[in-house]
């Protein structure tokens, strides 16, 4: 693997805490995320709501508010080694929507109400592609041709309301794929839908991820979707990466108890009967972040040494979880018996 | 120009368009619409008559304009013609397929999303009665101002021989009767609608522009700016706004453009704030982070997809504020202050009649219903589009 295409590196975004050094008052949303997206893969960042997943999302594209929120020095975000993090405006500009694309979460909100969707679709092309008024509009209607949209000529003159959900979410998808991004960062995006349409745009982003050669960071909560779309699964827990394996590894044995607690919280068609598995507690305080291995309060197997955070271990094939238990295998089956 | 649409209330029997109803359309149109029940067939006819009407009445004064007019005139024939136009137009292409069955389509609860669609629901204007009346009012008002060269039965500052016209009440000659110096006071108070409804609408543009300006500068910088540019509109507000006015326009020689600036200067302070508040929840929405994370700068992710989205209360703000505006205009002509004799306004001929209230009442009264009548359609059509432009209120879009 040479230069990646995406480097995310000690990653850290607070918010809060004005610009004083208010340790401990501010909420570390992001605490040192790193991972890597190679071209064309698809990476799912897993983890549950107030884990830091979108917040990594905005970082990555400098989206974040930045008055209440900061991206702390020493984070990094590289792509094809230039630092986004230290990018002039207007090159970041570039960068957004021409070479990553971010799709939302809400169709409904994350077009503007009163513009004509085909507008919303030619206005990116023309900012980024250089086209003229009337390529735009061909273009347009091509792209939503190709999202999936019937009667692209006729719906590119429909309103937002006029259209729906899961319409509006293959119009994001256009409109983040105008302009052949090679990175996708697609938040939730078919979190709002009913499970029929989820399951054809998560087909169309296969389709389309194929025929442009694009890398996904596709971020859920949904453990089915990373199962179905993604190569690669990194899961957040408290602001940070607690494991990162290829996705059937991750399925197969999970080495952080977080993702076994996950993993056993997806309920099982084949046993409707048997009550829903859930991890003890919730996600702590962002500005108030345990002591320790940060999952330690929740964990079943915590012992005396995750008083100590371990760093991301590395365990066969290419994985890494951040937990002892890697070191210390022999633990986990002893811990079994609960 | 045309009225609004009210609800189809029954189904209206589908039949071929014969060559008769298309001739009917061409000779009155709005007539079958109007028959068959529909308010904006009523609005297109009385349109149509009131402009025919006109030129039928002064055809000797359309003509002297083909021959060479002054520049209120041409806009005299231009909207009659352009209004014509607008008639014609309005019958076949919105009244006609609606009364053919074109509109069964849209069966019950099916609502008004279908074609152009935009965030305006005119039904739900159109079910507003009282807005309604005031729009047709208002659309008759401004036709009646744009035509007064050619309604106008005299010239509103001539004098004839004083001593034998003077204080006539109201007769055929002058419908309005006459003032102290013997001028028609129905052409004083057409003329006196184009000044009122041109300082109306100008000095409210001026101050949706400021307003807008200040507003968004402030909601989208935040922090200090947005801090000191909204204390300084509390302390803009907490003037009374005549006081500042007469303040304002004693410093200068009184006139019209004067009294329009002023006006304009004075009244941003209220869209300032709405805009900024606009400004600053719709920042928020995610539609603008998104059309950041696909690169627009600033200043484009400003005018395109925060400002359109914040106009609605402020298309509400600016249609109160004219009549707003209306009547600071006519306080202040009232005192003196306003639009200079012998140059007509309503504000200035309520003064002039003041004193003869009791032996001419006509001098002073029809202007003043003419205030109050343009006062309230703007404030009904206010309302009105306040409930069209929201969709809690008028009950959903769909």
């Amino acid at each position: 693997m040479t230069a990646p295409l995406l480097e995310v590196e000690d990653l850290r975004t607070w918010f809060g805490g004005g610009s004083g050094e208010g340790e401990g008052r501010e909420a570390r949303a992001v605490d040192g995320v790193s991972f890597r997206l190679g071209a064309g893969e698809t990476l799912g960042l897993v983890g549950e709501s107030g884990c830091g997943k979108s917040v990594t999302a905005l970082s990555l594209l400098r989206l974040v508010p930045e008055p209440p929120g900061r991206i702390l020095a020493g984070s990094s975000v590289r792509l094809r080694g230039e630092e986004l993090l230290e990018a002039p405006p207007a090159r970041l500009r570039e960068v957004r929507g021409g070479e990553i694309a971010m799709v939302f979460q809400e169709p409904m909100t994350s077009l503007n109400p009163v513009l004509p969707v085909g507008r919303q679709v030619a206005e990116g092309i023309r900012r980024h592609r250089g086209l003229g008024a009337r390529e735009a509009e061909r273009e347009t209607v091509r792209l939503l041709d190709r999202v999936g949209i019937p009667e692209p000529e006729e719906r590119r003159r429909a309103y937002p309301h006029q259209l729906s959900g899961g319409m509006r979410q293959r119009v994001m998808i256009a409109m983040a794929l105008a302009c052949r991004p090679s990175i996708l960062v697609a938040d939730e995006p078919t979190t709002a839908l009913d499970v029929t349409v989820q399951a054809q745009i998560l087909e169309l982003l296969a389709d389309l991820q194929a025929e442009l050669g694009m890398a996904i960071l596709l971020i859920t909560h949904d453990l089915g979707i990373v199962a179905q779309v993604a190569d690669r699964v990194a899961v957040m827990y408290a602001g940070r990466i607690v494991e990162e394996a290829p996705v059937e590894a991750l399925y197969s044995r999970p080495l952080h108890p977080y993702t076994e607690g996950l993993l056993a919280a997806v309920p099982d068609p084949d046993r409707p009967s048997e009550r829903l598995a859930a991890i003890a507690g919730r996600v702590p305080d962002p500005a108030h972040w345990p002591e320790g291995c940060r999952f330690r309060p929740r964990c079943p197997r915590a012992w005396g040494r995750c008083a100590s955070e371990p760093g991301l271990l590395a365990g066969e094939a290419g994985r890494r979880a951040r937990c002892w238990l890697v070191e210390e295998p022999g633990r986990r089956s002893r811990g079994e018996g609960e | 120009m045309s009225g609004p649409e009210r609800d189809p209330r029954a189904a209206e029997p589908v039949r071929p368009e014969g060559r008769a109803a298309v001739l009917a359309d061409y000779l009155v149109p709005g007539a079958r619409a109007a028959l068959a029940g529909r308010a904006a067939g009523t609005a297109v006819l009385g349109a149509w008559v009131l402009l025919w009407g006109v030129a039928a009445l002064r055809p000797g004064r359309v003509a002297a304009t083909l021959r060479g007019g002054a520049v209120d005139e041409w806009v005299a024939l231009a909207t009659l013609v352009a209004g014509l136009a607008a008639c014609l137009h309005a019958a076949r292409r919105w009244l006609a397929p609606a009364l053919h069955g074109a509109g069964g389509g849209s069966g019950p609860g099916g609502g008004p999303s279908d074609g152009g669609g935009g965030p305006v629901d005119w039904e739900a204007f159109g079910r507003h009665r009282q807005a309604s009346i005031g729009l047709v009012l208002l659309g008759a008002l401004v036709l009646v101002a744009l035509l007064t060269p050619y309604l106008a039965p005299y010239d509103p500052n001539a004098q004839h021989a004083v001593v034998a016209t003077r204080f006539l009440s109201p007769s055929l000659a002058h419908p309005l009767g006459t003032d102290r110096f013997g001028r028609d006071v129905l052409s004083r108070a057409l003329y006196g609608a184009r000044i009122s409804l041109s300082i109306g609408f100008v000095a409210v543009a001026i101050a949706i522009s400021i307003g807008t300006l200040v507003g968004a500068g402030a909601g989208m910088a935040g922090g200090v700016l947005d801090a000191v540019s909204m204390r300084g509109v509390d302390l803009l507000l907490s003037f009374p706004r005549l006081v500042l006015l007469i303040a304002l326009v004693a410093l200068f020689e009184p006139g019209i453009a004067l009294v329009t600036l002023v006006l304009g200067v004075t009244g941003w302070m209220g869209t300032a704030r709405i805009v900024r508040g606009q400004v600053l929840s719709i920042r928020e929405e995610e539609y603008v982070q998104a059309a950041r994370a696909l690169g627009f700068g600033r200043w484009r992710v400003l005018t395109r997809h925060v400002l359109p989205n914040a106009l609605t209360p402020v298309i509400v703000a600016a249609t109160l504020g004219v009549g707003n505006t209306i009547l600071a205009e006519a306080a202040l002509s009232f005192l003196g202050l306003g639009v200079q004799p012998p140059t007509a306004s309503w504000g200035n001929m309520v003064a002039s009649g003041r004193d003869a209230m009791l032996h001419a009442w006509w001098i002073a009264a029809f202007p003043g219903v003419a205030i109050v009548l343009t006062v309230v359609s703007f404030n009904l059509v206010g309302d009105g589009l306040r409930d069209a432009l929201d969709p809690r209120r008028a009950g959903g879009l769909r």
